[in-house]
């Protein structure tokens, strides 16, 4: 099982979803100008600021050639994680729906918040129960996730709202304390708060974010079998 | 002019009131000319003008500098690089400094608290290390009152700054501190200090060697921003803002615009180059640009270098040769390159998408000499340059008079001893820093093991960087405090070092070296030399008790406004190890029922303290002697037993004395605490609850653990943690920890 794991110009957090990857399985970085995603069975769009975000976050990323190759690899049904700017990079790709929008604090924060599983199993939560609770660190300027009324009552239908912020943990203002989405598919999945960030007690404040990992895992090595 | 040299016609000779406007005295300006023999034209005045600024040449410190202690056996890299560096096991070393920003801030607080953290950055990689964390020490004038817009302005700019370039790039800020006094009003401080990582082979310095090499620029292009940073807004008294913001915002051009996405490209792309050992040295552009980093290199190789502007790529057309030389366009490099390897470093810098041009070239004439296409346009001694540059000698003369007005009171001096509990916890200087550490990324890297307000130092683990299963870490701590200094220049610099070693033993690391960023008023002034005279002292005989030398540092002098000096405040900065990263200590209370004590030798005083301040009263002529020896002992005794992992918690007692501390034990931990003093103090609200001095730690565990404690250092039993609120008995103090919590909360409304 090896993870793919994207590298822009501005990436920040690819070495910590590299090194989260690695507990689990093999796991490779693929440069931004790179079509080849080097056989890897799950990609990882990790954190940061990719080209600088100058323009509106993950707008610039979703062209890069990188990411013409995983928007192909996710209509496969290949794995795609997107982590906080990677989120927002699969939101402007499409690959999600609806769009992140700034704080409503309008500023940069840092918090360890507390998320709820509201769908469990399948390809990210196959080890949770429904209503379990993750302790996972947070670091976002523009994480209010938004989408029109009717999209969202769809997601709701397909189980696609996979992850909310516990009562009281909502800091970004996120619509339905929405924290994190997946496709229709469910092959594809996008959240503002860092799993990679929550796989050792000791820097993560938990090890809650090793179970999303772990979960792709499985999920990969079960596609393949 | 030199012997066979033709230069422009079309360069005017500047004059001696030009030299004058550019910051250098009528007899500077005469030495310019005799080094020249002849006088210096255009570039060679604005080259001259900048490298012989008090922000480039240290010329009233430099003198004093040299009795700090640099030498120890942690120290791998000491003063003269671009960042000082200790071993810290493992093969591993790690590289440290701060370094202020402070009139470019009080300018524009945004961009200069930004290129502030970028500047820091780039010393660090510049010596082949990664950085890995950021902290910043802030001053501003009172955050209410007449100066409340200002000081808010600036704080919410500052912060705002530090997080977009820290966050943007990648480097996480672990820690910082933040006061606010009446003399920062018109002269805030921004200082930033930047840790990174390497192995200790393949560190690397900045002295150009191998005359025919080939030196290259790489980064960002070069602009006309920041021209004069160094001489004309560094190294002069800055004039007294007006209402709509007058001379200061005059000044605002001179302050360069940060982009952190640009110097995250070129870290990557600098660590890539040495990686592959594609250069011979590295330097970082910083203030006074081309000028100051080419004539560095050349200086420290004692070679000389030839640079042909026409080569530099440009932002805007139609700049001059003095302009590109003197540009503080941020996120620039300058490398020596051994010709052979110049197509690889140019392949490297288009994979990472940064600007990279060969400029010129090292010569062994021993002259900066440069070129406009070939055309020479400035020709001067290295030497004169970098080394010739007078040094002055202070007239240090302690003041006859305070020279700082009291603060304005904010407290009753009837009031209870829970009142000014709560008036101290809620106070702008001892509130929570919450507001701020949240706004900036703490965790990326993923090595912070004790974020903000989970321990008296930042703890981040080495086995990120090793890939081994390495236990080790390293800790980090910065500290100042401007009113103690200000009362005694030396005995408040000594303990502000000690400070810095009482949060390392708190979370049980051991002191391997520190640098220290000297912010003082105009050195011109007997007062202010004795300040920053009386004040190195201490700072020396403090690193030298120790033993935490000091590998690199900053000065930065002319912090005056038009309503006076700032207090003088010695940022120290200072980098600890400890052998198991889980046993990393932490501040607050962890179970009911463990035992509470007062370790080490502590002799609280009011005297200038956050009590005396709420109170308004004036600054005490001196503060009462400590004994370093005894307090370094009680660190020892504390960094063991965090060590051992026989403590639950461990506390350094600062700024409002113990029951602050207890405060900040028991809000750390979510636990209540009963105190029990013994005897009523004297005259409450007194120095036992509020006092304050170095050497005294809040320590619990098991009775057991503070026995054995107190078999190498005095330890006073307080009281048991336990409950929901915080209880001491002699001074009828009881408050809940909500009502805590809220008290603590006080510096976000600065932020809304």
């Amino acid at each position: 099982m090896k993870f793919g794991v994207l590298q822009f110009p501005g990436s920040c957090d690819e070495i910590d979803a590299l090194q989260a990857a690695r507990r689990v399985g093999d796991a490779e970085l693929i440069w931004h100008g790179d079509r080849d995603l080097k056989g890897a069975d799950a990609i990882v769009v990790p954190g940061g600021f990719s080209y600088g975000d100058y323009l509106r976050a993950g707008a610039i990323a979703r062209f890069s050639p990188a990411m013409g190759s995983v928007i192909a690899f996710a209509n496969d049904g290949g794995l795609v994680l997107g982590i906080c700017n990677g989120f927002q990079v699969l939101c402007e790709a499409h690959l999600l729906p609806g769009a992140l929008l700034g704080n409503a604090n309008l500023r940069f924060t840092f918090r360890q918040v507390e998320l709820e599983v509201l769908y469990a199993g399948g390809s990210f939560f196959a080890s949770s129960q429904i209503g379990e609770r993750l302790s996972i660190p947070a670091k976002h300027a523009w994480g209010r996730y938004y989408a029109d009324p009717q999209t969202l009552s769809a997601m709701d239908r397909a189980g696609q709202l996979v992850l909310r912020y516990a009562p009281g943990q909502n800091f970004n203002g996120s619509v339905h304390d929405i924290a994190g989405v997946c496709n229709e598919r469910g092959n594809v999945f996008g959240l503002m708060p860092h799993p990679e960030h929550a796989v050792d007690v000791l820097t993560g404040g938990s090890a809650d974010g090793l179970k999303i990992f772990e979960s792709m895992r499985l999920a990969a090595e079960g596609a393949r079998a | 002019m030199s012997a066979g040299v033709t230069m422009s016609e079309a360069t005017t000779v500047p004059t001696l009131e030009d030299a004058v406007a550019l910051g250098l005295t009528r007899e500077e300006y005469g030495l310019v000319c005799e080094k020249q023999g002849r006088a210096p034209n255009q570039v060679e005045l604005a080259m001259f003008s900048l490298l012989w600024s008090e922000h480039c040449a240290y010329k009233h410190s430099k003198k004093l500098l040299r009795t700090l202690p640099t030498e120890g056996r942690h120290v791998v890299m000491g003063p003269g690089e671009n960042a000082g560096a200790v071993d810290v096991g493992g093969g591993w070393a790690c590289a440290f400094k701060v370094e202020s920003h402070n009139h470019p801030s009080a300018v524009e607080p945004f961009q200069g608290a930004a290129t502030g953290v970028g500047g820091i950055l780039r010393d660090i990689f510049a010596i082949g290390a990664r950085p890995i964390a950021v902290l910043d020490s802030l001053r501003f004038g009172e955050p209410h009152g007449a100066s409340a817009a200002r000081t808010r302005y600036l704080l919410d700019g500052a912060v705002a700054g530090i997080g977009h370039y820290g966050n943007s790039i990648g480097v996480p800020t672990v820690g910082g501190e933040l006061y606010f006094e009446g003399p920062y009003e018109h002269n805030c401080l921004v200082n930033a200090m930047a840790l990174g990582l390497a192995r200790t082979e393949r560190l690397v310095g900045s002295a150009a060697a191998g005359p025919g090499n080939v030196i290259v620029l790489f980064g960002a292009s070069t602009g006309r921003d920041g021209i004069g940073g160094a001489s004309v807004l560094a190294s002069a008294e800055l004039a007294q803002d007006d209402q709509q913001g007058g001379s200061a915002a005059d000044m605002r051009p001179t302050v360069q615009v940060g982009d952190p996405f640009e110097e995250k490209k070129l870290l990557e792309c600098s660590l890539e180059l040495l990686e592959l050992g594609l250069l011979v040295s590295l330097q970082d552009l910083g203030a006074a640009g081309l000028t100051s980093s080419a004539a560095e290199m050349a200086s420290k190789g004692e070679v000389g270098v030839d640079i042909d502007v026409a080569m530099v790529p440009l932002r805007e057309p139609g700049m001059e040769p003095f302009e590109v030389m003197v540009s503080e366009s941020q996120e620039r490099m300058l490398c020596v390159v051994e010709p052979a390897n110049v197509d690889a470093v140019m392949a490297l810098c288009e994979k990472w998408e940064v600007n990279g041009a060969a400029i010129g070239t090292v010569t062994d004439s021993q002259r900066m000499r440069v070129l406009d296409a070939g055309e020479l346009v400035g020709d001067m001694s290295v030497r004169a340059l970098v080394d010739d540059c007078p040094l002055y000698d202070l007239h240090p003369a302690k003041p006859e008079q305070q020279v700082y007005a009291p603060p304005p009171a904010t407290l009753a001096a009837d009031a209870t001893p829970a009142q000014a509990l709560l008036a101290l916890l809620s106070s702008p200087n001892l509130s929570s820093r919450r507001p701020l550490f949240e706004q900036y990324d703490a965790i990326v890297q993923s090595r912070t093991v004790r974020r903000p307000e989970q321990a008296d130092a930042a703890v981040l683990a080495l086995s990120a960087a090793s890939g081994e299963d390495a236990r080790g870490a390293i800790a980090v701590s910065i500290d100042g405090n401007g009113r103690r200094v200000a009362a005694d220049p030396y005995r408040g610099t000594i303990a502000t070092v000690l400070e810095c070693a009482s949060n390392l033993a708190c979370v049980g690391a051991e002191p391997l070296g520190t640098t220290n960023n000297l912010n003082f008023g105009n050195p011109e002034k007997p007062h202010i030399a004795w300040q920053l005279t009386e004040s190195v002292r201490g700072l020396s005989d403090a690193c030298r008790a120790l033993e935490a030398p000091i590998v690199g540092g900053n000065v930065s002098l002319y912090n005056e406004g038009a309503t006076g000096p700032i207090y003088p405040t010695p940022v120290i900065g200072m980098v600890g190890h400890l052998p198991d990263a889980g046993r990393a200590g932490r501040l607050g209370f962890a179970n009911e029922g463990d035992e509470i004590a007062l370790a080490g030798p502590f002799a609280p005083s009011l005297a200038a303290g956050e009590l005396a301040k709420l109170r308004g009263e004036p600054l005490p002529d001196g503060l009462p002697a400590f004994d370093l020896d005894a307090v370094r002992a009680a660190q020892l005794a504390v960094r063991d037993a965090v060590r051992q992992g026989a403590l639950s918690s461990a506390h350094d007692i600062a700024e409002g004395g113990l029951a602050i501390a207890l405060a900040e034990c028991c809000l750390a931990g979510a636990l209540g605490a009963e105190i029990d003093l013994g005897s009523p103090a004297a005259a409450p609200p007194g120095s036992e609850l509020f006092g304050e001095a170095p050497g005294g730690f809040v320590v619990s565990g098991t009775a057991e653990a503070l026995r054995a404690l107190g078999e190498r250092v005095p330890v006073r039993a307080l009281g048991t943690v336990g409950g929901d609120r915080l209880k001491i008995a002699a001074a009828a103090i009881t408050i809940t920890l909500a009502e805590l919590a809220v008290a603590h909360s006080g510096l976000q409304e600065l932020f809304s």
